[in-house]
């Protein structure tokens, strides 16, 4: 009987203590806040365009603008060459997947700051805001990607430049792997960010630059020798080249490289998560 | 008896100062410089002796260990900056502790603010739901409790309208509807009571109450001592960092009121006091309160408040005038007292001279009040000596004179004007 209690007292169900280890990682909490995720990810689909007229439209206005921007000035103007590809079919699917990295990048750089007023008041695991970033803006990317697909189809219809083939299979493995490292990198960031304000404007303007590092404006196979082994030592090249392969049959496949991606996204994620919980600890002694 | 919360010798140390440089390079440069054992290359030398000695770091809780039982309700008192909110930061694990563990047996909620979380474009309903699951409830439990909260806060009407077009006061009666309705086995909450209309602040007491009825544990934290006798069992004290006092709620009370000043307040030297202003021909050089001839900072309502006042002039001056000016505890003014008043006048003096200044019968509502003083010329063109704030003192609660409940929100002068039927 006495055992008994013993043991009663000694089932605690929570025991804080300093932050000691560099791998005091703590999973089992984001599981049980799935709700909270789920709720987060609700708010910011919703609340985005509220109070705007053409409300989700806009998903859709967004990449299309942009893909015939670019058809213009990088197609007609600076006269890059795209292939047998009509220029809006390349353009969107560069765009499409882009978008959806830069968004999840941007995003969740700022967790901590923009954040801080909740966090300083409330404990839920923080990891609950990056990920339901990463949710959001999947949302965001399906309505972008339906719209590529429509475009697609009306292209294929329309001339036999487009051959779609049996790698768009592929096509869950490319997401994961560009959603881990947006994500991976942003709460790197974010980590960083909480002392180092600075990081927050390299941020926004270096995902642009990084574009211009990334096929998406011009075919990789355009590209030759040292400069094309630059462009894909970016973990990103590979991605979108095999998609944009994928579904228009047009661009190169280097298993070699989405490899390289693929374990460069682990790593990202590992790094991101470790640090991510040793910030999230502490703080809000600093920020 | 089972035991819900045991925090054993935990301490929270800040940094003062800045953390870090601000820039990556030289924070670089001292790290590598830590790894190669030598000294930060960033620091002056003198900066460098001071983080030697420790006393860069404030501990804002040191060493603080308590137990807590399933059912009580406890209350945690003490002056601002005495540790309370840290403590509270850490058991709803805002942030971690420097040292020592706590431990928890049950859900914990923590209330440290209402409506945290809340999305001004989301409905009312929208809320509901998200500011439940980030206080830590699941989507079916909100399900469960909706119609519940929805009754509680009052708000049926405008339940899908966005929360950024209610009344501040129905913002704050949905939050608070959320917050009470979570089922935590530990409920800690800060302040919140400070919102809101004196029948809202009732309605979350009764909540709280309700709670607490119900074999839950409360840990509540306040400056309000009216809510924290009508709600707790036991008091905990805080001073400085540590826990001062840990019983009964009454006894921890009376300790807050009469250590929050302590007896050395009562006698003020003032010859080395900076922060004081005029040309110093004539100076303020100590100060002494008594009551009844003890030397005290404390009274009670009916008590005599005198203060002897010690001045020091360099050259005789005839041109003298004294003025003490009399402030609540939040800076506003209550009362200016000049000697002309009492047509009081006295002799120019060289060296020093004491006054003494006696108000019989004070009738301040139990609280803080702090006094400046000014010595000028008749007409206040010339200024000799200014101290604002020059002291403070304390009316307690319990005087025999005052037969209930003085509440500051209902005054600050306690009158007793004669009744008569005619």
């Amino acid at each position: 009987m006495l055992q008994m209690h013993k043991s009663v007292e000694e089932e605690w169900t929570l025991v804080v203590k300093p932050k000691t280890s560099w791998f005091d990682i703590n999973l089992k909490d984001l599981w049980q806040y799935r709700d909270l995720i789920f709720l987060f990810v609700k708010r910011d689909f919703v609340s985005v365009y509220k109070q705007t007229i053409l409300g989700p439209l806009w998903y859709i206005i967004q990449p299309i603008l942009t893909a015939i921007t670019y058809s213009i000035i990088f197609g007609k103007i600076a006269n890059i060459p795209t292939g047998e590809l009509p220029k809006l079919v390349f353009y969107l699917s560069g765009v499409t997947l882009w978008n959806y990295f830069s968004e999840c990048l941007n995003k969740t750089s700022n967790t901590f700051i923009s954040n801080a007023s909740v966090f300083g008041k409330v404990y839920f695991p923080r990891l609950t805001v990056p990920l339901s970033v990463i949710f959001s803006s999947f949302i965001t990317f399906c309505i972008q990607f339906s719209l590529f697909i429509v475009i697609l189809l009306f292209y294929y219809n329309k001339s036999d430049s487009i051959h779609p083939n049996s790698y768009i299979f592929l096509f869950p493995l490319l997401i994961l792997i560009i959603a881990g490292i947006g994500f991976g990198i942003g709460i790197i960031i974010s980590s960083i960010t909480t002392k180092y304000r600075d990081l927050r404007f390299l941020v926004s303007f270096g995902v642009q630059l990084l574009m211009f590092a990334t096929p998406v404006i011009y075919p990789l196979s355009l590209l030759e020798g040292k400069k094309k082994l630059i462009v894909l030592l970016n973990p990103l090249t590979s991605v979108i080249e095999t998609f944009r392969y994928a579904f228009t049959g047009s661009g190169e496949l280097h298993w070699y490289y989405l490899l390289y991606s693929f374990v460069f996204m682990i790593v990202v994620i590992c790094v991101g998560i470790i640090m991510f919980s040793r910030v999230e600890k502490s703080f809000m002694d600093t920020v | 008896m089972k035991k819900v919360i045991k925090i054993e010798n935990l301490s929270k140390e800040y940094r003062l100062g800045e953390v870090g440089s601000g820039t990556i390079s030289r924070d670089i440069n001292a790290w590598w410089a830590k790894i190669k054992g030598k000294d930060n290359p960033n620091l002056r030398i003198d900066q460098l002796q001071e983080i030697k000695k420790l006393s860069e770091y404030h501990k804002a809780l040191s060493d603080v260990s308590f137990e807590v039982n399933e059912g009580e309700v406890v209350g945690i008192i003490g002056r601002n900056g005495a540790g309370k909110s840290t403590l509270l930061k850490i058991l709803s694990r805002v942030t971690t502790p420097t040292s020592g563990l706590f431990k928890v047996r049950g859900r914990i909620a923590s209330l440290l603010e209402v409506g945290t979380g809340f999305n001004p474009d989301l409905t009312g309903r929208d809320n509901i739901f998200l500011n439940g699951a980030i206080l830590g409830m699941k989507r079916s439990e909100i399900k469960n409790k909706f119609d519940e909260i929805v009754d509680f806060s009052g708000v049926e009407k405008f339940i899908d309208t966005p929360v950024k077009r209610y009344s501040s006061g129905m913002y704050v009666r949905l939050a608070f509807a959320v917050a009470a309705h979570l089922d935590p086995e530990i409920l800690i909450v800060d302040e919140v009571l400070a919102v809101g209309d004196v029948d809202f602040q009732n309605k979350c007491l009764g909540k709280m109450s309700e709670v607490s009825k119900s074999g839950r544990t409360i840990l509540f934290v306040s400056h309000n001592m009216q809510a924290v006798t009508q709600l707790c069992t036991r008091g905990i004290f805080f001073e400085n960092g540590s826990v001062s006092y840990d019983g009964g709620v009454q006894e921890a009370i009376k300790q807050y009121l009469t250590k929050s000043v302590s007896s050395k307040d009562a006698e003020i030297d003032f010859t080395n006091v900076i922060g004081r202003s005029g040309n110093g021909s004539i100076k303020v050089s100590k100060i002494q309160l008594f009551n009844k001839d003890q030397l005290t900072s404390q009274f009670l309502i009916g008590d005599d408040l005198k203060i002897k006042l010690f001045l020091n002039s360099k050259e005789a001056t005839r041109d003298i005038k004294i003025a003490l000016h009399f402030y609540r505890y939040d800076e506003s003014k209550i009362a200016n007292v000049e000697n002309a008043d009492a047509d009081f006048i006295f002799d120019a003096f060289t060296g020093e001279k004491c006054f003494e200044i006696t108000f019989p019968k004070i009738n301040f509502y139990p609280d803080t009040y702090k006094v400046g003083i000014t010595i000028g010329t008749f007409d206040w063109a010339n200024c000799y000596d200014k101290i604002i704030p020059c002291f403070e003192f304390v009316v307690l609660e319990g005087s025999l004179l005052v037969k209930r409940k003085l509440s500051l929100n209902g005054g600050f002068i306690y009158l007793v004007p004669e009744w008569k039927a005619v």
